[in-house]
Protein backbone atom coordinates (compact mmCIF):
# COMPACT_ATOMS: atom_id res chain seq x y z
CA UNK A 1 0.00 0.00 0.00
CA UNK A 2 1.27 3.37 -0.99
CA UNK A 3 0.22 6.11 0.08
CA UNK A 4 0.55 8.64 -1.99
CA UNK A 5 -0.63 6.84 -5.24
CA UNK A 6 -3.72 5.66 -3.13
CA UNK A 7 -4.44 9.27 -2.15
CA UNK A 8 -3.88 10.65 -5.86
CA UNK A 9 -6.65 7.68 -6.87
CA UNK A 10 -9.42 9.02 -4.58
CA UNK A 11 -8.82 12.40 -5.77
CA UNK A 12 -9.41 11.03 -9.46
CA UNK A 13 -12.36 9.51 -7.89
CA UNK A 14 -13.88 12.55 -6.03
CA UNK A 15 -13.31 14.40 -9.11
CA UNK A 16 -15.13 11.56 -11.34
CA UNK A 17 -18.28 11.68 -9.04
CA UNK A 18 -18.70 15.24 -9.12
CA UNK A 19 -18.33 14.97 -12.95
CA UNK A 20 -20.89 12.19 -13.26
CA UNK A 21 -23.73 13.82 -11.30
CA UNK A 22 -23.11 17.42 -12.46
CA UNK A 23 -22.93 16.44 -16.36
CA UNK A 24 -26.20 16.94 -18.67
CA UNK A 25 -25.47 14.37 -20.90
CA UNK A 26 -26.58 10.97 -19.87
CA UNK A 27 -24.38 9.00 -22.29
CA UNK A 28 -20.97 11.02 -20.57
CA UNK A 29 -22.21 10.49 -17.40
CA UNK A 30 -22.34 6.69 -17.73
CA UNK A 31 -19.04 6.47 -19.33
CA UNK A 32 -17.85 8.23 -16.19
CA UNK A 33 -19.64 5.86 -13.60
CA UNK A 34 -17.29 3.31 -15.75
CA UNK A 35 -14.12 5.22 -14.76
CA UNK A 36 -15.13 5.56 -11.38
CA UNK A 37 -15.44 1.76 -11.70
CA UNK A 38 -12.53 1.01 -13.09
CA UNK A 39 -10.35 3.81 -10.65
CA UNK A 40 -11.78 2.36 -7.48
CA UNK A 41 -10.92 -1.28 -8.97
CA UNK A 42 -7.54 -0.30 -9.18
CA UNK A 43 -7.27 1.70 -5.69
CA UNK A 44 -8.74 -1.87 -4.13
CA UNK A 45 -5.98 -3.82 -6.18
CA UNK A 46 -3.48 -1.83 -4.88
CA UNK A 47 -4.41 -2.17 -1.66
CA UNK A 48 -4.55 -6.04 -1.96
CA UNK A 49 -7.81 -6.56 -2.11
CA UNK A 50 -7.32 -8.61 -5.87
CA UNK A 51 -11.02 -9.95 -5.00
CA UNK A 52 -13.15 -6.98 -4.64
CA UNK A 53 -11.23 -5.44 -7.07
CA UNK A 54 -11.87 -7.41 -9.89
CA UNK A 55 -15.36 -8.36 -9.00
CA UNK A 56 -15.97 -4.66 -9.26
CA UNK A 57 -14.01 -4.54 -12.63
CA UNK A 58 -16.32 -7.20 -13.81
CA UNK A 59 -19.85 -5.87 -12.47
CA UNK A 60 -19.17 -2.07 -11.98
CA UNK A 61 -17.41 -1.42 -14.99
CA UNK A 62 -18.31 -4.06 -17.16
CA UNK A 63 -21.84 -5.46 -16.71
CA UNK A 64 -23.32 -2.52 -15.60
CA UNK A 65 -22.06 -0.02 -18.16
CA UNK A 66 -23.86 -2.15 -20.31
CA UNK A 67 -27.00 -2.60 -18.95
CA UNK A 68 -27.09 1.30 -18.10
CA UNK A 69 -26.08 1.74 -21.95
CA UNK A 70 -28.60 -0.67 -23.18
CA UNK A 71 -31.37 1.22 -20.89
CA UNK A 72 -30.52 4.85 -22.36
CA UNK A 73 -31.26 3.46 -25.73
CA UNK A 74 -34.77 3.22 -24.49
CA UNK A 75 -35.08 6.45 -23.10
CA UNK A 76 -33.62 10.30 -24.08
CA UNK A 77 -29.83 11.37 -24.04
CA UNK A 78 -30.23 14.61 -22.49
CA UNK A 79 -31.81 15.70 -19.06
CA UNK A 80 -34.11 17.50 -18.40
CA UNK A 81 -33.43 21.18 -17.13
CA UNK B 1 -33.74 -0.49 -37.86
CA UNK B 2 -31.18 -2.03 -40.14
CA UNK B 3 -27.79 -1.61 -39.77
CA UNK B 4 -24.93 -2.63 -42.25
CA UNK B 5 -22.80 -4.91 -40.10
CA UNK B 6 -19.26 -3.67 -39.37
CA UNK B 7 -15.88 -5.73 -40.23
CA UNK B 8 -13.88 -4.23 -37.29
CA UNK B 9 -16.41 -4.94 -34.27
CA UNK B 10 -17.47 -8.34 -36.34
CA UNK B 11 -13.54 -9.47 -36.19
CA UNK B 12 -12.47 -8.27 -32.91
CA UNK B 13 -15.79 -9.98 -31.36
CA UNK B 14 -15.16 -13.35 -32.48
CA UNK B 15 -11.13 -13.00 -31.99
CA UNK B 16 -12.24 -11.99 -28.37
CA UNK B 17 -15.44 -14.07 -27.22
CA UNK B 18 -13.76 -17.51 -27.12
CA UNK B 19 -10.71 -16.03 -24.88
CA UNK B 20 -13.43 -14.17 -22.77
CA UNK B 21 -15.34 -17.49 -22.33
CA UNK B 22 -12.02 -19.65 -21.82
CA UNK B 23 -10.99 -16.43 -19.13
CA UNK B 24 -14.70 -17.56 -17.32
CA UNK B 25 -13.51 -21.24 -16.84
CA UNK B 26 -10.43 -20.18 -15.58
CA UNK B 27 -11.43 -18.07 -12.88
CA UNK B 28 -14.45 -20.46 -12.02
CA UNK B 29 -12.79 -23.82 -11.80
CA UNK B 30 -8.76 -22.93 -12.09
CA UNK B 31 -7.97 -22.03 -8.43
CA UNK B 32 -8.52 -25.17 -6.15
CA UNK B 33 -10.85 -23.56 -3.35
CA UNK B 34 -14.00 -21.36 -2.80
CA UNK B 35 -14.40 -17.82 -4.82
CA UNK B 36 -14.59 -16.93 -7.95
CA UNK B 37 -18.11 -18.53 -9.27
CA UNK B 38 -19.75 -15.19 -9.35
CA UNK B 39 -17.01 -13.04 -10.95
CA UNK B 40 -16.65 -16.11 -13.60
CA UNK B 41 -20.58 -16.13 -14.30
CA UNK B 42 -19.94 -12.13 -15.12
CA UNK B 43 -17.55 -12.42 -17.11
CA UNK B 44 -18.99 -15.19 -19.08
CA UNK B 45 -22.24 -12.62 -19.03
CA UNK B 46 -19.91 -9.97 -20.40
CA UNK B 47 -19.21 -12.36 -23.98
CA UNK B 48 -22.44 -12.83 -24.45
CA UNK B 49 -22.97 -8.43 -24.39
CA UNK B 50 -20.18 -8.41 -26.70
CA UNK B 51 -22.05 -10.95 -29.01
CA UNK B 52 -24.72 -8.99 -28.89
CA UNK B 53 -23.17 -5.69 -29.29
CA UNK B 54 -21.29 -6.80 -32.30
CA UNK B 55 -23.83 -9.47 -34.26
CA UNK B 56 -27.36 -7.88 -33.47
CA UNK B 57 -29.98 -8.45 -30.22
CA UNK B 58 -32.21 -10.79 -32.62
CA UNK B 59 -29.48 -13.06 -33.46
CA UNK B 60 -27.89 -13.19 -30.05
CA UNK B 61 -31.38 -13.86 -28.91
CA UNK B 62 -31.67 -17.01 -31.10
CA UNK B 63 -28.17 -18.45 -29.58
CA UNK B 64 -29.40 -18.21 -26.56
CA UNK B 65 -32.80 -18.88 -26.10
CA UNK B 66 -35.35 -17.68 -23.27
CA UNK B 67 -36.03 -20.77 -22.57
CA UNK B 68 -32.39 -22.02 -21.89
CA UNK B 69 -32.34 -18.78 -19.45
CA UNK B 70 -35.07 -20.14 -17.45
CA UNK B 71 -33.50 -23.77 -17.27
CA UNK B 72 -30.01 -22.33 -16.77
CA UNK B 73 -31.05 -20.25 -14.11
CA UNK B 74 -32.39 -22.86 -11.90
CA UNK B 75 -29.89 -25.29 -13.01
CA UNK B 76 -26.83 -23.77 -11.43
CA UNK B 77 -29.18 -23.66 -7.65
CA UNK B 78 -29.88 -27.44 -8.52
CA UNK B 79 -26.41 -28.25 -8.96
CA UNK B 80 -25.35 -26.23 -5.15
CA UNK B 81 -28.12 -27.67 -3.13
CA UNK B 82 -28.04 -30.64 -5.06
CA UNK B 83 -24.43 -31.36 -3.75
CA UNK B 84 -25.99 -30.41 -0.43
CA UNK B 85 -28.18 -32.47 -0.46
CA UNK B 86 -26.10 -35.57 -1.51
CA UNK B 87 -24.17 -34.93 1.47
CA UNK B 88 -27.51 -35.31 3.66
CA UNK B 89 -28.32 -38.17 2.32
CA UNK B 90 -24.75 -39.73 2.59
CA UNK B 91 -24.18 -38.61 6.07
CA UNK B 92 -27.46 -39.92 7.55
CA UNK B 93 -25.69 -40.35 11.17
CA UNK B 94 -24.73 -36.79 11.53
CA UNK B 95 -26.73 -35.17 8.68
CA UNK B 96 -24.75 -32.06 7.94
CA UNK B 97 -25.26 -29.97 5.14
CA UNK B 98 -22.90 -29.82 2.14
CA UNK B 99 -20.41 -32.37 4.12
CA UNK B 100 -18.13 -33.06 1.43
CA UNK B 101 -16.12 -35.68 3.81
CA UNK B 102 -19.28 -37.88 3.36
CA UNK B 103 -19.08 -38.45 -0.48
CA UNK B 104 -17.79 -41.97 -1.28
CA UNK B 105 -14.86 -40.12 -3.22
CA UNK B 106 -13.40 -39.09 -0.06
CA UNK B 107 -12.36 -42.74 0.44
CA UNK B 108 -10.64 -42.82 -2.83
CA UNK B 109 -8.51 -39.74 -2.37
CA UNK B 110 -7.81 -37.92 0.87
CA UNK B 111 -10.77 -35.31 2.03
CA UNK B 112 -8.81 -32.31 1.25
CA UNK B 113 -8.79 -32.63 -2.47
CA UNK B 114 -12.13 -33.92 -2.13
CA UNK B 115 -13.61 -30.85 -0.88
CA UNK B 116 -11.34 -28.49 -2.98
CA UNK B 117 -12.50 -30.90 -5.88
CA UNK B 118 -16.24 -30.59 -5.22
CA UNK B 119 -16.38 -26.38 -4.63
CA UNK B 120 -14.27 -25.65 -7.56
CA UNK B 121 -16.39 -28.09 -9.88
CA UNK B 122 -19.88 -28.50 -8.56
CA UNK B 123 -20.47 -25.73 -6.69
CA UNK B 124 -18.65 -22.58 -8.26
CA UNK B 125 -19.88 -23.98 -11.34
CA UNK B 126 -23.78 -23.84 -10.08
CA UNK B 127 -22.94 -20.58 -9.08
CA UNK B 128 -21.40 -18.94 -12.36
CA UNK B 129 -24.40 -21.16 -14.57
CA UNK B 130 -27.13 -19.21 -12.65
CA UNK B 131 -25.25 -15.67 -12.30
CA UNK B 132 -24.65 -16.12 -15.87
CA UNK B 133 -28.14 -17.05 -16.88
CA UNK B 134 -29.59 -14.15 -14.73
CA UNK B 135 -27.59 -11.08 -16.22
CA UNK B 136 -27.79 -12.34 -19.64
CA UNK B 137 -31.80 -12.52 -18.89
CA UNK B 138 -31.43 -8.65 -17.37
CA UNK B 139 -29.35 -7.63 -20.33
CA UNK B 140 -31.98 -9.03 -23.04
CA UNK B 141 -34.66 -7.83 -20.90
CA UNK B 142 -33.40 -4.51 -20.64
CA UNK B 143 -31.75 -4.02 -24.70
CA UNK B 144 -34.90 -5.80 -26.38
CA UNK B 145 -37.05 -3.50 -28.63
CA UNK B 146 -40.39 -3.85 -28.85
CA UNK B 147 -40.40 -4.02 -33.16
CA UNK B 148 -37.91 -6.31 -33.25
CA UNK B 149 -40.33 -9.14 -31.69
CA UNK B 150 -41.64 -8.98 -35.44
CA UNK B 151 -37.95 -10.07 -36.44
CA UNK B 152 -37.58 -6.48 -37.59
CA UNK B 153 -33.23 -6.75 -37.31
CA UNK B 154 -31.65 -9.01 -40.04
Amino acid sequence: MIVPLDLIALFFLVVIAIAAITVRDLLAAIVLLSAYSFVIATVWVEMHAVDVGFTEAAVGAGATTAFMIATLARTKREEKR
Amino acid sequence: MKKKPDVIINTIARLMIPFIQMYALYVMVGTEGAGGGFQGGVVFAASFVLFVTAFGITKGRSRLPESWNTALSSLGLYFYAGIGILCIILSLGVANYLNYGALPLAELIDRAMTRGLMISFVVEVGIAITVMAVFTSIFFDLAWKPEEDKGGEQ
